[in-house]
């Protein structure tokens, strides 16, 4: 690999997207690549905006995706996805869980949820994959699983070996729920 | 073959530790420093601990480095302002065993109240300052920090900031020393700090910070990378993360990477400036470094360039260094292709769905109360709808500012004004400031939200919960008695969900003429994962009054109308039927639940 890859998964706090970002880590690690990722625990955890980075290639410096800079951004949640879009490079890939969380300024009425987040994307020319991973999830045993399902839909997009992407499940899942999430991420790669 | 982990800055810090045989590690949690005590616990051959308080961390680390074994204290950057006393003395005893001192500063502020700079620590302890770029070099210095503080006689602060305690790059494993524990001889001159030893133990201080000077121009801590064309004649010194942004963005210019940052070395720093034909010091937050350098009367930039405040990135960087004239293309500075036409909605932290807090900042909410805030998941009853604080300052500062402002304001003030505290904040800095209102016969109300868990950091046991920090039993301290025993005779046990009595009970306290303790007990819901069947609206019933609303629980909202509940979101907790008022929130049956699933 040339240049690095740099790819953004954006959430929920709870959402599960420091697991989706730990996992992707792993693989890279894997394919003995160098590896930096960036998240932030502590207060933002608590229902708020989270953004992890990772970036992956022969040497990296730097654990933070730049804005314009991002080949891959995954949103686990609508706003999320058009929150961190500046983040996007030209051409790169917006995969989107089809999920609508309302923040409290709009539980309570102080500010309105986008209109139609993924038209608005797709409107514009972006390279949208939007899916409902949660309802996958669901079917695979638990809704939690979303993040699964989207790392299957990324795997897709990246050229790393299948058996390091079961490996790093297998490495980072608890035993009793290894079958049910194996079983979401493939569902992800089969979209 | 060398095993290459990808570990955090906060995981490399703590295989540091046990790398270079550390025996006794405490801490108090704080982010962005916490997993780092977490970490250690995890290698048994340590004593790992949780400490009530920095300050008491610092010092059982201090003991520890004193009767001969290496130890380790860590905190975030505000939590050595508490460690600060036993830190500026132990610089003049020195150590016996080595002794790190992690600092996890906070940029940006992600999870704290301020962004002090604590490199200004090293200068004004005349202590040794070590700061990582990445995970690699969290592990390196770590176990170098050891090496210089038994060379030196000295603790050492190893400096960190969030970008690099929570991001994970990838290390080597290597073997772990064995641990050694020196032998003690009692040396009074040495470790009894009195005027007249210490007297002569400042005289030591200032003779290691010559030795240590020397020493900075010949460690391989602090590196020149020389580069190349045109961009190699601007040169940089830097450190940490604004080194890897740097590289980013020229990395044919030209470095001195420090990572020994006090103290510097005046022949290394004016050789690099001679070097080439412009120096540029790049620092996030204060100009701790460009301030020293001037007062070598080597001509640089700094802070003209660079902001003060928040974090750098390589955006920022990018922006600045060419409005400065560098040579970074102005349509090069990184710019956004995309970005949305509509307003978006922030998403601010708030309380958890089945939050246990919930239940007291809507009666405080509902009372109209002064509330004298504190440090913790309950600073968040500072956001809408509660909107109830009206301080928070630090750990511990609830109960003495309530008693302040009952002071200021009289007794009319004071039976509209409560202070709320955690268990954990209680037992941090919360205990000597309730002696002083019984002390000083103040009437204060002081309400102790006990979740019996340290939850804003991610949920670390502490002296009230009855587990130590690898979860083994240990005695639980009983706040009511604690309260009891320094002459409190005002305490009282409630439930916040148990919203009639609460009001009730407070009503009580504030016009008690003393001092009372309400201790509200429910355990946190996040911590014992409470998740019991979702409840949900009946929509007959439902007027569309959004009294449900001012509960703020992200599982509720209303749409056309009629309030709704995010079964996903719902932990049943069972606080919102308590508020409506035509019952039309019902605990779901098994049946309900299953419907509830199959229409989404």
């Amino acid at each position: 690999m040339s240049k690095n890859a740099s790819i953004l998964i954006a959430g929920v706090g709870g959402q599960g997207t420091v697991l989706a970002s730990k996992i992707l880590g792993l693989v890279a690690t894997k394919a003995g690549l160098d590896v930096k990722q960036s998240e932030i625990h502590g207060m933002s955890q608590r229902g708020g905006s989270v953004v992890t980075h990772v970036r992956f290639g022969e040497k990296v410096y730097s654990p933070l995706v730049a804005k314009g800079t991002a080949d891959i951004i995954m949103a686990f949640e609508e706003l999320e996805a058009l929150r961190y879009l500046p983040y996007l490079k030209k051409d790169g890939l917006m995969i989107v869980n089809q999920q609508q969380m309302l923040p409290m300024p709009v539980i309570t009425g102080a500010a309105q949820y986008p209109e139609g987040p993924v038209e608005e994307m797709t409107g514009r020319g972006i390279r949208v994959k939007a899916i409902n991973a949660s309802a996958i999830g669901r079917e695979k045993g638990d809704a939690r699983a979303a993040n699964v399902v989207l790392l299957g839909i990324l795997a897709n997009e990246l050229s790393f070996p299948k058996e390091y992407w079961t490996e790093a499940l297998e490495e980072s899942l608890k035993p009793k729920l290894l079958a049910m999430n194996l079983a979401a991420f493939k569902a992800g790669q089969e979209i | 073959m060398t095993k290459y982990e990808l570990l955090s800055g906060n995981e490399a810090i703590a295989r540091g530790a046990y790398e270079a045989g550390v025996k006794v590690a405490a801490a108090y949690p704080g982010t962005p420093s916490t997993e780092i005590l977490e970490n250690i616990s995890q290698y048994e051959r340590i004593h790992a601990q949780w400490s009530p308080n920095e300050k008491v961390a610092m010092e059982v680390a201090v003991g520890a480095s004193i009767a001969g074994a290496r130890s380790l204290a860590s905190m975030k950057h505000v939590g050595v302002n508490v460690a600060a006393d036993p830190l500026l003395t132990f610089s003049y005893t020195g150590v016996g065993g080595g002794m790190v001192l992690v600092s996890a500063d906070d940029p940006a502020m992600h999870s704290s109240q301020n962004e002090q700079d604590n490199r200004y620590y090293g200068l004004l302890a005349k202590i040794p300052v070590l700061e990582p770029g990445d995970s690699a070099e969290a592990k390196a210095f770590t176990k170098k920090a050891y090496e210089i503080s038994e060379t030196f006689d000295t603790p050492v602060i190893l400096r960190t900031t969030t970008r690099v305690n929570h991001s994970k790059g990838l290390v080597a494993l290597e073997e772990p020393a064995d641990i050694v524990v020196k032998d003690y001889e009692k040396n009074p001159p040495k470790y009894v700090m009195t005027p007249a030893n210490a007297v002569g133990r400042h005289k030591v201080v200032e003779e290691r910070r010559l030795a240590l000077t020397e020493f900075a121009g010949a460690t391989e801590l602090n590196r020149i990378e020389k580069g190349s064309g045109d961009a190699g004649r601007i040169g940089f010194i830097t450190a940490g993360i604004s080194y890897q942004y740097l590289k980013e963005i020229l990395p044919e210019a030209s470095f001195l990477k420090l990572g020994l940052l006090w103290p510097l070395n005046e022949k290394l720093i004016k050789d690099f400036a001679a070097s080439v034909d412009q120096v540029i010091v790049v620092e996030e937050l204060e100009p701790v470094l460009e301030t020293q350098i001037k007062a070598m009367g080597v001509c640089c930039r700094g802070k003209d360039i660079t902001p003060r405040q928040g974090e750098l990135s390589e955006e920022v960087l990018r922006t600045v260094l060419a409005e400065a004239g560098l040579p970074v293309p102005v349509a090069a500075a990184v710019q956004s292709e995309y970005a949305s036409g509509q307003k978006l909605p922030m998403r601010p932290p708030i309380l958890c769905p089945g939050c246990s807090h919930r239940g007291m900042f809507y009666t405080l909410k509902a009372m109209n109360l002064h509330v004298s805030g504190d440090i913790g998941c309950y600073a968040l009853g500072s956001a809408p709808p509660f909107g109830c604080l009206d301080t928070t300052v630090c750990m511990g500062a609830s109960i003495t500012g309530a008693f302040g402002m009952e002071l200021a304001r009289g007794d009319e003030f004071a039976e509209k004004c409560v202070a709320v505290i955690g268990d954990s904040t209680f037992f941090h800095s919360g205990i000597t400031g309730l002696i002083d209102i019984v002390y000083n016969q103040g009437r204060s109300t002081i309400i102790v939200l006990d979740n019996s868990i340290t939850a804003m950091t991610g949920h670390q046991d502490n002296p009230g919960s009855g587990k130590d920090i690898r979860g083994m039993a240990s005695p639980a301290i009983d706040i009511a008695k604690l309260a009891e025993s320094i002459g409190i005779r005002r305490i009282r046990v409630v439930d916040p969900f148990d919203l009639k009595t609460c009001r009730e009970v407070l009503k009580e306290e504030l016009a008690a003429p003393e001092v009372s303790v309400i201790i509200a007990r429910r355990p946190c819901a996040l911590h014992i994962r409470l998740k019991n069947p979702p409840f949900y609206v009946d929509q007959e019933k439902c007027i569309g009054c959004k009294a449900c609303l001012k509960l703020g629980c992200p599982a509720i909202s209303v749409t056309e109308g009629k309030a709704k509940i995010d079964p996903l979101v719902c932990v049943g907790c069972g606080l919102c039927p308590r508020v409506c008022p035509t019952k039309a929130i019902k605990a779901a049956s098994q049946k309900a639940a299953e419907e509830a699933k199959t229409n989404e």
